[in-house]
């Protein structure tokens, strides 16, 4: 009884309108991004914000369309890195393009294992038993040396970035590998919300019974939705532990990962595309924003230990402030206010 | 109340620092990655605390370094490692670094390839990844003092003096007891090694983080009957370990800490419970060394402290900070030596820290005699040999129970290169030469 | 099996299920929100831990136990009767998922709120309990955990006291099982709600005092509610009983397991097979050891 009251995609006719925006975008992050950005935002922004946004995408899929409440995506982000690290280390001369699938692919079959409880238990008992994947695969990939290639401080480095023999080793060019990665992936997730796939998500989310009496295949389209999510949450993984960090330790894939994943789709809006997008640049940004701007006003009076709790308590309460205002997320948030300018341009 | 103090403090502080922070021509700057809030603030108060008052004991006594100012910028990480490398991004492109303390290993394996590229120095005193010892491979990280495989061999020797020398080691049986993660894991070969070569049985016992929870441990421990008891622990881990081997009958006396199960963050929260319980150290706690007093004196008792509760001063963080001070500062003073009383490059504080030698006499002329032993750091051992000595805890303080002890590094070299070459072989690294140390590329 | 071995799988045995009650302790104050108000009160943590260290930090100051923990407990109430007002009455009638939100969001600024007031020291806490083992046929048992397994029982009688004879706590049960009926026959919910989150408050300070005793009082203590949330899902988020009794077959289970399954798979298993087991269970009984047949919350 919870995530109804969700838009339904739009689907059918192709509104045009609909695609300048994320085209512009797209123009703007591939052309002008690269020439101005500095090496700050591109390091400790945009890269984390395009691997939280592509893991919250993933999510979103599961908990916003399919209404399956998660809280392992850290565990199937960290399966997808150390996947990705271990097919590049063990299969010589492997593309990067197929480890990032065959990533994809590994995390989509630990997701889907880990998603059988959803055919017995649904909302906060499946949420909470998710919470086995994510110690267990922490659990796992410290345990056994073999994942990390028995370095002994547990840790996977980056390997040489190379597609098609170009390098992607700077930081503009691992900016670039991402915002690719993470472009493709969205294109495909929109064709996949729009597909009957996506509307049986939909279906078994608001009504499960009635999804099973229009045949909707109930068990097989849960275990898809967490499959497609988890695929995409490894492949955001990978692009967190190569392009981002470089050097991860599966203790950076914890539960406040997860629990920060699950805040980004609610604060950017539950079953939308650009839902996920908006939430991390809040989750991204924001903390930034206030932590410049707090020490900026108050910096000599307080020590900064003071100024990160203050901060700490400044995002608790907008997080509580955002649910009691806009309860479907900053996204229908922008639509109120894009709603409200189009009424007044519109006037005479 | 820490808030209303920290706001008088901060205020004054602010009225005298006023104008303080633009880095003019010769000034040498340390960004710091503090945490000062979150699971491990204790630990971060004390050690950024202690480093702070050291650079300041610096500045206002000497005039800084030859003259040259040393200043430092914070950013709040809560230990978390997204924090701290925004934080790398945002602070490195203010002039004169000298170099990275971050203390914490998960922030400083992110930054491994960074400094690498920006080549200035990045330190993981006492901790780190162990392979990084080896300065062939990794030519800006430095484990100072000890990696954890020194320490390992550090608590055998310990263990082998009480005993009555290592011969006596044979037919003993000890019990690790560690925390599920990396940093716990790392040590197992190494007490297995160790347990061969010196005869004693050894069983390793994992304890899930965060280690809340050990009565199943703990109830093994007492099965197995070990002769001791190495804590490998981690934050809270540590002293509920200590108040489950009371709650099942195991003596503290017989259990020895690790160099992250040694401070008193670890043993307050265990009350009684912990006395009796040694602790290994690279740098003795109290307040009663030369360079400590100073900074009471010259730094505290001016207002400038940065501790906020001035009982802390001395205390086993606090005393990593001011050893870290100094390790820092006398690298940037032996690079000065050859590059000039200038604001130097990171690329030459590296090469500070590369010939960063200071034995007991020099330790003793910068008022540290016994607060730690001395260091000899090479353009390929990044480690410097740091000597060990054990604490033990009496309910109110440490109290220094050992001679200094040194790690057995021969044995661990060829363990620690294994492992460094198959990362240069993994990402392509050209193994350095002592000639490519002497070149300064910055 | 051998005798010492049998004593030793009982020694396992009793320190497990002693263990569990603490765990019960934590999973008791998720249970009484859940019920009433259907939320997974993922603040319950941070609660425990703002309890503790009030507690802790006016005990430092002088005060004494007793007036310490009545001051304590007076902020418990203000905290749960604010987080009625300002948090609650204006999510009324939102979807769990909002709910479990918006706790998550509390739980940072309960957080921050208590390390800007208290400082980030930690801080050992004695309750007067003397902690050392006594045996019983050879079996050691642990003074501390017997009389926290006495304070757990005495709690639990004393809420359903509270719940079965005042009218407050009849109130509570309507609400519990049937909200909008509650409310169609006039029952003010939000006063029930403001009390229910004051009794949370309660309990989390008397397992934050246990806690905080056993781990020391600091930031690590808001971490045990992992501990409790494998006992919900096997005990049912509605039910005290179920708290309880999931509470003791979490802990033995985890603890035999650790110890005799722990050896073959190397150890530190403790961590997920609370959950690991809890699943099984469902997997089976979808409902829970108590709960409530429905499961189709969310």
């Amino acid at each position: 009884m919870s995530v109804h009251a969700l838009p339904l995609p739009l689907s059918g006719t192709l509104d045009r309108r609909r695609f300048a925006w994320p085209a512009a975008l797209l123009v703007v992050a591939y052309f002008v991004v690269p020439l101005v950005a500095t090496s700050y935002l591109l390091e400790a922004i945009l890269l984390p914000f395009l691997a939280l946004s592509l893991a919250a995408l993933g999510l979103n899929l599961l908990t916003g369309y399919c209404g399956q409440l998660s809280l392992g995506s850290a565990a199937f982000m960290a399966a997808g890195a150390f996947a990705a690290y271990n097919f590049n280390l063990r299969i010589d001369g492997l593309p990067l393009p197929v480890t990032l699938v065959l990533a994809g692919l590994t995390a989509a079959a630990v997701g889907t294992v880990f998603g059988l409880p959803s055919l017995r238990l649904k909302g906060f008992y499946l949420a909470v038993s998710t919470l086995a994947a994510q110690f267990f695969v922490q659990w796992a990939l410290t345990k056994f040396g073999w994942f990390s290639n028995d370095n002994p401080s547990g840790v996977i480095d980056a390997p040489k970035l190379l597609v098609a023999g170009l390098a992607f080793d700077t930081a503009t060019g691992r900016y670039l590998l991402a915002l690719t990665v993470v472009a493709i992936v969205t294109a495909l997730t929109v064709r996949l919300v729009n597909s009957p796939t996506g509307r049986n998500f939909i279906a078994v989310r608001d009504n499960e019974t009635a999804a099973r009496v229009i045949g909707v295949p109930v068990l097989r389209t849960k275990l898809l939705a967490f499959a497609i999510s988890s695929f995409i949450i490894g492949v955001a993984g990978v692009l967190w532990a190569f392009t981002y960090l470089r050097t991860v330790e599966p203790a950076g894939f914890n539960l406040d990962r997860s629990f920060q994943i699950l805040f980004i789709i609610i604060i950017g809006g539950l079953a939308t595309i650009r839902g996920a997008f908006i939430g991390a640049a809040f989750f991204v940004v924001f903390p930034l924003i206030l932590s410049r701007a707090g020490s900026f006003a108050f910096g000599g009076l307080f020590d900064s230990g003071v100024l990160d709790m203050s901060q700490r308590i400044v995002i608790g309460a907008l997080i509580i402030l955002l649910l009691i205002l806009e309860p479907r997320g900053i996204s229908a948030l922008f639509d109120r206010v894009a709603a409200r300018l189009g009424r007044l341009r519109g006037r005479p | 109340m820490t808030f209303f103090r920290s706001i008088t403090a901060a205020a004054i502080a602010a009225a005298v620092s006023f104008g303080a922070t633009v880095v003019r021509a010769d000034e040498q700057h340390f960004p710091l990655q503090s945490y000062r809030v979150g699971p491990y603030a204790a630990g971060g108060t004390g050690f950024f605390g202690g480093f702070i008052d050291y650079l300041n004991l610096i500045n206002i006594r000497d005039g800084g370094v030859n003259g040259v100012k040393l200043t430092w910028s914070e950013g709040e990480t809560q230990y978390e490692v997204e924090k701290g490398v925004e934080v790398y991004e945002r602070l490195k492109s203010n002039p004169g670094i000298a170099a990275w303390n971050p203390l914490s290993v998960g922030i400083a394996y992110a930054m491994i390839d960074r400094v690498t590229q920006d080549k200035v120095p990045l330190l993981t005193i006492n901790h780190g990844r162990t392979d990084t010892t080896d300065g062939r491979v990794f030519p800006y990280v430095f484990p100072l003092l000890l990696n954890p495989y020194s320490e390992t061999s550090g608590i055998v020797n310990y263990i082998a003096s009480k005993e009555g020398g290592v011969e006596s080691l044979k037919g003993k049986k000890i019990v690790v007891l560690y925390h599920g993660s990396p940093y716990g894991k790392e040590t197992i070969p190494i007490y297995e090694l160790l347990a061969e070569k010196y005869g004693f049985t050894v069983s390793q016992i994992e304890v899930p983080h965060p280690g809340n929870e050990q009565q199943a441990q703990w109830l093994q421990i007492r099965r197995e009957r070990p002769d001791y008891v190495v804590l490998r622990g981690w934050g809270v881990m540590n002293p509920v370990a200590l108040k489950t081997a009371q709650k099942t009958g195991f003596p503290a006396a017989k259990i020895i800490g690790n160099v992250w199960s040694n401070s008193e963050e670890d043993v307050i929260p265990a009350g009684d419970a912990a006395i009796g319980y040694t602790a290994i150290t690279t740098q003795a706690s109290g307040n009663t060394y030369p360079v400590v007093q100073e900074i009471q004196k010259v730094v505290y008792d001016a207002g400038k402290g940065n501790l906020e509760d001035k009982n802390r001063i001395g205390s086993v963080y606090h005393n990593l900070g001011i050893v870290n001070g100094i390790l820092n500062v006398e690298a940037v003073r032996i690079a000065q030596e050859k590059f000039g009383q200038r604001t130097l490059t990171g690329d030459e504080v590296r090469w500070g820290f590369e010939h960063l030698k200071l034995d007991p006499a020099r330790v003793e002329a910068l008022g540290a005699k016994d607060l730690f032993h001395s260091i000899n750091v090479t353009w390929d051992n990044h480690e410097g040999e740091g000597y060990v000595t054990f604490q033990q805890w009496d309910g109110k303080k440490w109290n220094v129970v050992s001679d200094w002890i040194a790690p057995d590094w021969a044995l661990l070299r060829p363990i620690i290169e294994k492992s460094s070459e198959a990362y240069a072989a993994e990402k392509g690294i050209k193994v350095r030469t002592a000639e490519d140390a002497d070149a300064i590329v910055n | 099996m051998e005798w010492y071995d049998f004593l030793f799988f009982i020694e396992v045995l009793v320190g497990g299920l002693l263990s569990g009650v603490m765990y019960s302790l934590v999973a008791i104050g998720f249970v009484l929100i859940y019920k009433t108000s259907g939320v997974l009160n993922f603040a319950q943590g941070a609660m425990l831990l703002f309890a503790a260290l009030t507690f802790v930090s006016l005990v430092e100051r002088g005060i004494p136990f007793a007036l310490a923990l009545a001051i304590t407990l007076l902020i418990m109430v203000a905290l749960g009767f604010a987080i009625e007002r300002t948090v609650l009455r204006p999510l009324v009638n939102r979807s769990p998922m909002t709910l479990f939100m918006a706790t998550l969001g509390l739980s940072y600024i309960i957080e921050g709120a208590a390390q800007l007031l208290w400082g980030t020291q930690v801080h050992g806490l004695d309750l007067g309990i003397d902690d050392t083992p006594f045996e019983v046929y050879g079996v050691f048992i642990s003074k501390f955990d017997l009389v926290a397994a006495g304070l757990a029982a005495a709690m639990v009688g004393g809420l359903s006291a509270f719940f079965h004879w005042t009218r407050i706590g009849l109130a509570f049960r309507a609400v519990a099982d049937d909200q909008f009926a509650a409310l169609a026959v006039g029952l003010r919910l939000n006063r029930i709600w403001g009390t229910v989150w004051t009794a949370a408050g309660f309990v989390a300070l008397v397992a934050g005092l246990l806690w905080g005793a056993r781990l020391g009082v600091q930031f690590s203590l808001s971490l045990v509610v992992l501990k409790a949330l494998p006992v919900l899902v096997l005990g049912g988020f509605d039910s005290i009983l179920g708290a309880i009794v999931g509470g003791l077959i979490v802990g033995a289970g985890e603890k035999l397991a650790e110890v005799y399954l722990g050896p073959f798979v190397g150890g530190g298993i403790e961590g997920w097979f609370a959950y690991a087991l809890a699943l099984a269970f469902l997997l089976v009984r979808p409902g829970g050891l108590f709960g409530k047949k429905l499961v189709e919350r969310v």
